[in-house]
């Protein structure tokens, strides 16, 4: 992504438009998400935030393949999305480690289709990556949460997918591993360019995190407004521009600043 | 068409049920009519109900003496850690005794009748419920335990206001096993050492005359009630004040 | 250097053994019955048995026993409840005969067991069968049902077809409920094959209660045997249970279960 100052037009590799979302009940159809666009730029970090129930995850699930929207695309690479694929990967919370593989093993799980000398290359790397070396012979039960978050992220990886899905992963951590792992995160996207779309509620998480930040309604959700978050990282979180999107965030949800 | 699944397997069932009878050589092996007219028969001989109330009987009796005895016991074994370490390689050395192999002592106390019979279901449902009302016990979360001592709780309290409703839910799922159990035993039992009851009845179908098609009556009826018992302690479960216990 | 809790884990059921055995000698000797055998008659008992050869041969032809009706009905028994847990469908359609059959206990098939296979080792293998199939199933069909969706879903992102997806998630995520399923049934198989063999056939433990009973009233083999069957029970039961540590299951099991 360009660095302020200097605008070099990418393409675009997520285009979602006009999707809507409808669950059926026992009454009347709950309608989740209403009609929403979004063009999201190859290598771009984006940050979906809104409360907790207010369709977030769904959409998210939508653009990975994962659920039908009632109506509306969604295109990766011009392509319709039409079900999950390993082009564009999720990850979840630590939870959704394979607790029957070692660490090894749940990195090597996407890499079925490589020779075994490029699976123990991939292996190898990853681990290496997201920091935990020495540990392949683990269990994931032996692991702490955020050892696992990042076995989970090097799984993701491993398949080299164009697209990442995280749907607040660090929500199960403690405050102060989240901020860990939040410039874990960023180290291992500096190595790795991949589009990332990120599902939060945290706002702080968003404004240390993305590009640009996607402000959603409650229910029905909509766009509330799409911030652009033009700081170079490393991100000093006590800057005073920080602290003014931080508020302008706050205000746009509609929360007080003071306690 | 959902709804008509289960029985889609079960027509399915009869459908080769009745084709494989009628294939057979030895000519012995009941069709699903004959099976009904024996039960139509051993109704009208007074023999349904007088075998079913029998089975029903000791099934009681045992069970019920059981669930006296073994759920006290089973809690405190499971309060006083002590008395669990104790007991508990005794108890697991007893359990994987076939209550049938109980037999031959079973007469020698109580001689060839009923007494046996409960007997064998009591031993049958003791040992397991036991075990469970002491896990249950241990399960109980310390949490819950310390939040009854901070209130003041003497052991007591505790043990009725604490324990007793936390382990409820883990006791009516033993309880039900446990009846489940008594039932299989019944049959067993009365298939070796009684002269009524259902099990009796299969025994004695086949030896007087090679009557199958009661046999299989008789396995029908017991499938059936088998069945209720355990639809009905299933009931239990459904409890409102009972069902925090058996969460998603 | 044994801590006094390692002490009491030993000595205290030690003890009580000891207490329950001498408490048996007593009551043996004070009610004057010359029937019920005392702790020493048990155990000349078992020694007889070896002396006789007759006990290794029993133990062996009950384990056999156990063996063909189990495994079979772990070979049938895993496969139908995995895909029974997979399709819901199936499920539904099936459970009704589950329901109606698992109260009948698997002696009750007896008759029909020897009509179809004749007094043979095949009819009580087939009750054991019985006995041991629908644990398997229900424990492999509730394994596979609270496979959590999210396991379904990464496997279905990294493009997983579903017969690789049951294999390579499904499978190993249901084990541990299979591994208690496999232990409960194993159980059961155990108390079945005691009880069948007191009915049809002429060798095993089974039929030695019932045999020194019946040819004379020789109630310290009886006793003897029913101790072998609680021992051999009871290690088949660990055994089972030691299946439970292995790394790639324990996860499964974060409670202690007893």
């Amino acid at each position: 992504m360009g660095v302020r100052g200097v605008t070099v037009p990418a393409p675009s590799k997520v285009v979602i438009q006009a999707v809507s979302m409808r669950f059926p009940t026992d009454g009347p159809p709950t309608e989740v998400l209403t009609s929403i666009d979004l063009d999201v730029k190859d290598g771009e970090f984006v940050c979906i935030l809104g409360p907790s129930g207010c369709g977030k995850s769904t959409l998210l699930n939508i653009v990975g393949g994962f659920l039908k929207a009632t109506s509306g695309n969604v295109l990766i690479d011009g392509q319709p999305v039409t079900g999950p694929d390993p082009r564009r990967i999720f990850v979840f919370q630590e939870r959704g480690v394979f607790p029957w593989l070692t660490v090894e093993g749940n990195v090597a799980f996407g890499l079925f289709r490589l020779s075994t000398a490029e699976r123990a290359e991939r292996i190898a790397h990853y681990v290496k990556l997201v920091g935990l070396s020495g540990f392949e012979n683990a269990y994931p039960q032996e692991l702490s949460g955020g050892m696992k978050q990042r076995l989970e992220v090097a799984r993701a990886l491993a398949v080299n997918p164009d697209v990442l899905f995280l749907d607040e992963p660090f929500g199960a951590l403690d405050s102060i591993t989240r901020l860990v792992m939040r410039s874990e995160l960023l180290r291992i996207r500096r190595a790795e360019k991949k589009t990332i779309l990120f599902v939060t509620h945290d706002i702080d998480e968003s404004v240390q995190l993305a590009d640009r930040v996607v402000v959603m309604s409650t229910r029905p959700a909509a766009i509330r407004r799409i911030v652009d978050i033009e700081m170079p990282h490393p991100r000093d979180l006590s800057s005073p521009r920080y602290i003014e999107l931080r508020d302008l965030l706050l205000e746009e949800i509609g929360l007080a600043h003071k306690i | 068409m959902k709804r008509l699944l289960p029985f889609s397997a079960v027509a399915a069932l009869v459908a080769v049920w009745f084709l494989a009878a009628h294939r057979q050589t030895s000519g012995l092996f009941p069709d699903p009519a004959q099976v009904l007219l024996g039960l139509v028969e051993l109704f009208r001989r007074g023999l349904l109900a007088k075998y079913v109330v029998a089975s029903l009987y000791r099934v009681s009796w045992g069970y019920l003496l059981a669930v006296v005895t073994a759920i006290p016991i089973g809690l405190l074994l499971g309060w006083y850690r002590r008395g669990e370490q104790a007991l508990n390689p005794l108890l697991q050395l007893l359990r994987p005794i076939s209550p049938l192999a109980w037999i031959p002592i079973g007469i020698l106390w109580f001689g060839v009748g009923d007494m046996a019979a409960i007997f064998l279901i009591f031993l049958a449902s003791f040992l397991p419920l036991t075990v469970a009302s002491m896990n249950a016990v241990r399960n109980v979360p310390p949490t819950l335990l310390r939040a009854g001592r901070n209130f003041g709780l003497s052991n007591r309290r505790l043990l009725t206001g604490v324990i007793l409703p936390a382990s409820l839910p883990q006791l009516i799922v033993a309880l039900r096993i446990s009846l489940g159990v008594a039932w299989l035993v019944v049959v067993a039992a009365e298939m070796i050492a009684v002269n009524s009851g259902l099990g009796f009845l299969i025994v004695d179908a086949r030896n007087a005359g090679n009557r199958y098609d009661l046999v299989v009556a008789g396995m029908v009826m017991i499938g059936l009630i088998g069945l209720v018992l355990d639809v009905s302690i299933r009931q239990l479960e459904k409890m409102k004040a009972l069902k925090w216990g058996y969460g998603a | 250097m044994p801590t006094r809790s390692d002490v009491e884990r030993f000595l205290l059921p030690l003890g009580t053994a000891a207490l329950a055995v001498l408490v048996w000698a007593l009551a043996v000797r004070f009610s004057h019955t010359n029937v019920f055998p005392s702790p020493l008659a048990v155990l000349l008992g078992l020694q007889e048995l070896l002396g006789k050869g007759v006990l290794g041969h029993y133990v062996g032809d009950s384990l056999r026993r156990v063996a063909t009706g189990y495994f079979l009905a772990l070979a049938l028994g895993i496969p139908a409840g995995l895909a029974l847990g997979w399709h819901p469908a199936l499920a539904s359609a099936f459970n009704p005969i589950i329901q109606m059959a698992r109260p009948i206990s698997p002696l009750a098939w007896m008759p029909l067991a020897i009509l179809w296979f004749g007094v043979s080792e095949a009819a009580p293998g087939f009750l054991i069968f019985l006995g041991a199939f629908f644990p398997i199933v229900v424990a492999s069909m509730n394994g596979v049902r609270s496979v959590p969706s999210m396991y379904l879903q990464a496997g279905r992102n990294f493009g997983l077809s579903t017969p690789r997806l049951l294999a390579r998630v499904v499978f190993p995520a249901a084990l541990p409920q299979i591994l208690v399923g496999l232990r409960i049934a194993l159980g059961i198989a155990w108390i079945v094959v005691v009880a069948a063999e007191m009915i049809a056939v002429d060798s095993g433990l089974g039929y030695l209660i019932i045999d020194s009973r019946n040819a004379g009233k020789r109630y310290d083999l009886v006793v003897a045997g029913m101790l072998l069957i609680g021992v051999i029970g009871l290690a088949l039961d660990l055994l089972a249970r030691r299946l439970e540590l292995l790394r790639t299951v324990r996860w499964g099991f974060q409670r202690e279960s007893a």
